[in-house]
């Protein structure tokens, strides 16, 4: 953004995030302000659950019969340092037992396996998808509307289904894997996003570089590679983040509810029902979750540094 | 050069840059119509004619008729059910839409608050939020609803938050300059271009807020607490391989979902009073 | 000279060379849009000849239909009825052989791809080989001056200088016929004159005819061999005019002292008048019409 004429003083209401006020410092200052902020808001978070844990009553704030803020036992909201101190330590009392971030992490991996293969999936199916109704207006009429009312009902709510689809499914020699269910729905909700940005990125190229091509006598497939699927990168590209959190969304919440063991989402349900006594332990995975999810969202940043060529336009907006 | 100012809703993008030769106007809004319908009836017929003559199994699919059957009969536990998780969802719907909006407008107004919350804004936005069922069921109670609610709450805040304080980043330079040469004041500003640039972006931010809520809440569910709602009833009736009931149970779950969507949407066209075209996620 | 009556009556193509030499040949052309309220009239009874080698621009108020028959030469639109020809070629058979380049007003590069690759595009597109390609940028760049620019990307680059590779992009399969929808008109007058001095040396190079639409009468007269005056609904030619001025022995003499020679404004206002005279009512184009209006 470069609109920073007028707000100097700082006398409007509004003012766009990257105006760097009245002096322009150097990219450099103001990124590791940035960071630095950021951890000052993170510790602020952390700051509340530490305060309201001392002042807060032990059985919460009610008013009437609902309780708006939740109690301060040990038991319900463990301190910070007896969460992080439990990760270092061994998971069970059992010899030998891995420390809980050790766990963790391995749970997490698997986690990140089965959402990775449904996010390809679902990229495959959704770039297809994308690609037979940008080619053919009638397929765009009849499929789209589905597509988008699908976007908006809980279709995880299949996941206990497919369960019954597991251990059923046999064609010759391959059988299906308990896994496969999971990465199955994860796909489910990773493929509406990325139909939907695929379509909108081939449908995006201005009319006149279509007629520009058109001039060139340029086929189908000419148009596709060099004109239509570069232009889609920059909607692509978040509509590919937003299907890799859904894929992840998806591959945790599949493994609750298909009782898969090995995965986050099994931890998250198996050391929440240990929580009466450890009540620390069942924070484990849920720093697990957040991390999957950063590690996700972070790898398809990645992606997208690789492709800054194809996000000139947005970069300029 | 053109950007990404395209923001167009996604049931707007139906119209590429195509060349002018085609379909007239009034064939096309025909098919609009009759393709989809077209290609739902096929997919139910096929779905149908699968189960009864091509003997696909009662797990793998019901019929449609035989979940029917099952609608009407467990009808008044779909309602009691589809109520409570409605109730959630709404609840936590209309509490992260508060507390994004609000919170928008602080970190509009101070860039301090900005900076602080961007990077939890950022991870709550790829987070799994149903993670935090377990504990949030331990620190409200088990008993208590209050969990599924916080989560839903939880999960409309993200998108309310983002595209609200997109909303607000929006009004454009010539427009302040103008209300500068005004000599407009900070509040005359909020009112009268602040406010209205952003509410199509916050209109829109509910939308999509609204199928999260009632994703989150009936998710909840499958992490344990208080059973009654949609989400534990498919559980169960999965479980005990009455999965013709399971299937009314998600078909409830399909329609409390769009009925959420409809009429977020429908607030969105009446306050717009025109065709959305704010689909900015 | 403002008395002067126009030699060419309207529509009349007094040149006798065979239709299948020239770059364009048009005869009865219509083209009728189908709108929500009705049909438009965009071209009706069109007859033109553009000549190989030949600069003709086309000029009119908005609504005269004179960008529609450019898109119906490009084969961008299909006309409702007429004939069309170009280089004696059906102007489908045309585009498919790549006998023209074109140029609109956006420059139109693509984004991603840096000054040099989107010169190459076309060829790209058509299979040469990538060392020939080389080359032909090169050239191309070398031609428009914008040698040291190759690597840059379009958004580092101002209007000018991107409808310049647009230009030069037009040109990289050395067309016959270049067509151009006011490829100037978003420019700031400064640059849109250095331009102009720069297109019709190009032109004159590479001995290309070009059908040039704009909405300015000193450009359509300081670069053209003949100027077609269009008027609106419906959109007919009105006036052709060939521009007769001073420059010494054919176009690639003009320069910038041609534009403050008596005979280029006496040219300017024959365009002028023809403009008001075929154009009937408010839609006249008539900021400067302030100076030396003579009714006829």
């Amino acid at each position: 953004m470069t609109a920073t004429r007028n707000d100097q003083r700082g006398e409007v209401a509004v003012r766009p995030a990257s105006s760097p006020g009245a002096v322009a410092k150097p990219a450099r200052t103001r990124l590791l302000g940035g960071f630095l902020w950021g951890i000052a808001g993170v510790a602020l978070i952390a700051l509340i659950w530490e305060g309201y844990k001392f002042f807060g009553p032990d059985n919460g704030v009610l008013i009437g019969e609902l309780r708006v803020l939740p109690r301060t036992t040990d038991l319900a909201m463990p301190h910070l340092w007896d969460m992080m101190t439990r990760l270092a330590e061994p998971v069970t009392r059992a010899d030998g037992a891995l420390p809980l971030w050790a766990v963790v992490a391995l749970a997490s991996l698997m986690t990140l396996g089965i959402a990775a293969a449904g996010w390809a999936v679902g990229v495959i199916v959704g770039v297809v998808f994308a690609l037979l109704m940008q080619r053919w207006r009638l397929a765009e009429f009849g499929l789209l509307p589905w597509i988008v009312i699908s976007q908006t009902v809980p279709l995880i709510a299949f996941a206990p289904i497919v369960k019954s689809w597991g251990s059923r499914v046999e064609i010759g020699s391959f059988e299906w894997q308990d896994w496969m269910s999971v990465a199955l729905i994860a796909s489910y909700l990773a493929f509406f996003p990325i139909t939907v940005g695929a379509l909108k990125g081939l449908q995006s190229p201005d009319r006149i570089h279509v007629e520009l091509f058109d001039t060139y006598a340029a086929g189908y497939w000419p148009t596709l590679v060099r004109l239509r699927l570069p232009a889609a990168v920059p909607y692509l590209l978040p509509a590919l983040r937003l299907g890799a959190a859904n894929a992840v969304i998806g591959a945790v919440v599949a493994e609750v509810s298909t009782g898969l063991q090995g995965g986050i989402g099994r931890l998250l349900i198996q050391f929440a029902g240990q929580a009466s006594g450890d009540p620390s332990k069942a924070w484990g995975p849920i720093f697990g979750a957040i991390v999957l999810g950063l590690v996700t969202a972070g790898s398809v940043a990645l992606l997208g540094i690789i492709l800054k060529d194809y996000r000139r336009t947005e970069e300029a907006a | 050069m053109t950007t990404n100012t395209t923001a167009n809703a996604i049931i707007g993008a139906g119209t590429g840059a195509t060349r002018t030769k085609g379909w007239s106007p009034r064939t096309e809004s025909i098919l609009r119509v009759v393709a989809p319908v077209t290609l739902g009836i096929i997919v139910l017929a096929i779905w149908q004619f699968l189960v009864t003559v091509g003997g696909v199994s009662d797990y793998l699919l019901p019929s449609p008729t035989s979940i029917m059957a099952e609608l009407v009969a467990y009808w008044p536990a779909v309602v009691s059910a589809t109520v409570l998780t409605g109730t959630n969802s709404l609840l936590g719907l209309l509490v992260g839409s508060l507390l994004g909006i609000i919170l928008a407008a602080v970190a509009a107004r101070w860039r301090i608050a900005d900076q602080m919350s961007a990077p939890i804004i950022a991870a709550l936005a790829v987070v799994p939020i149903v993670a935090l069922a377990p504990v949030l069921n331990s620190m409200f109670g088990a008993d208590s609803q209050f969990g599924r609610q916080a989560i839903a709450a939880i999960a409309s805040f993200v998108p309310i938050f983002i595209n609200t304080l997109r909303g607000f980043r929006q009004t454009r330079p010539v427009h302040r300059d103008l209300m500068k040469a005004y000599a407009a004041s900070s509040g005359q500003m909020l009112r009268s271009l602040t406010l209205p640039t952003a509410r199509p972006f916050i209109l829109t931010g509910i939308r999509i807020a609204s199928s999260l809520a009632v994703i989150s809440a009936l998710v909840a569910e499958y992490f344990g607490g208080p059973r009654g709602g949609l989400g534990s009833l498919i559980a169960t009736s999965a479980a005990s391989s009455a999965y013709s009931r399971a299937w009314a149970y998600v078909g409830a779950s399909i329609a409390l979902g769009l009925l959420f969507y409809l009429a977020t949407l429908a607030l969105e066209r009446l306050v717009l009073r025109r065709v959305p075209t704010g689909g900015s996620r | 000279m403002s008395d002067q009556i126009p030699t060419t009556t309207p529509a009349a193509d007094t040149m006798t060379t065979d239709v299948s030499d020239a770059a364009v040949a048009v005869r009865g052309l219509n083209k009728q849009f189908q709108t929500a309220s009705g049909i438009v009239h965009a071209l009706e009874g069109i007859d033109l000849t553009v000549e190989a080698g030949e600069f003709v621009s086309l000029i009119g108020p908005s609504g005269c239909g004179k960008s529609t028959l450019m898109r119906l030469i490009a084969d961008l639109d299909v006309p409702t009825s007429g004939e069309l020809t170009v280089f004696g070629k059906t102007a489908t058979q045309a585009r498919l052989d790549q006998d023209y380049g074109i140029a609109f007003q956006q420059a139109g590069l693509l984004p991603w791809r840096t000054v040099a690759a989107n010169v190459a595009l076309p060829l790209e597109l058509h299979g040469v080989a990538s060392a020939a390609r080389r080359t032909r940028v090169a050239d191309l760049l070398e031609m428009v001056g914008l040698t040291e620019f190759a690597d840059r990307f379009p958004d580092q680059l101002s209007g000018g200088m991107q409808q310049r590779v647009a230009i030069a992009r037009s040109l990289a399969e050395q067309p016959r016929l270049l067509l151009m929808d006011e490829p100037f008109g978003a420019l700031d007058e400064m640059t849109r004159e250095k331009m102009q001095t720069d297109l019709v040396r190009i032109a004159a190079d590479t001995g290309a005819a070009v059908v040039f639409v704009t909405h300015s009468i000193p450009e359509a007269v300081f670069l053209s061999d003949r100027v077609v005056v269009m008027s609106p609904r419906p959109g007919r030619i009105s006036d052709i005019i060939p521009m007769r001025l001073d420059a010494a022995d054919g176009r690639e003499e003009r320069d910038d002292d041609l534009r403050e020679a008596s005979s280029f404004f006496e040219m300017v206002t024959e365009v002028r008048e023809a403009l008001h005279g075929g154009a009937s009512d408010a839609e006249n184009p008539a900021p400067r019409a302030a100076r030396g209006v003579d009714t006829r």
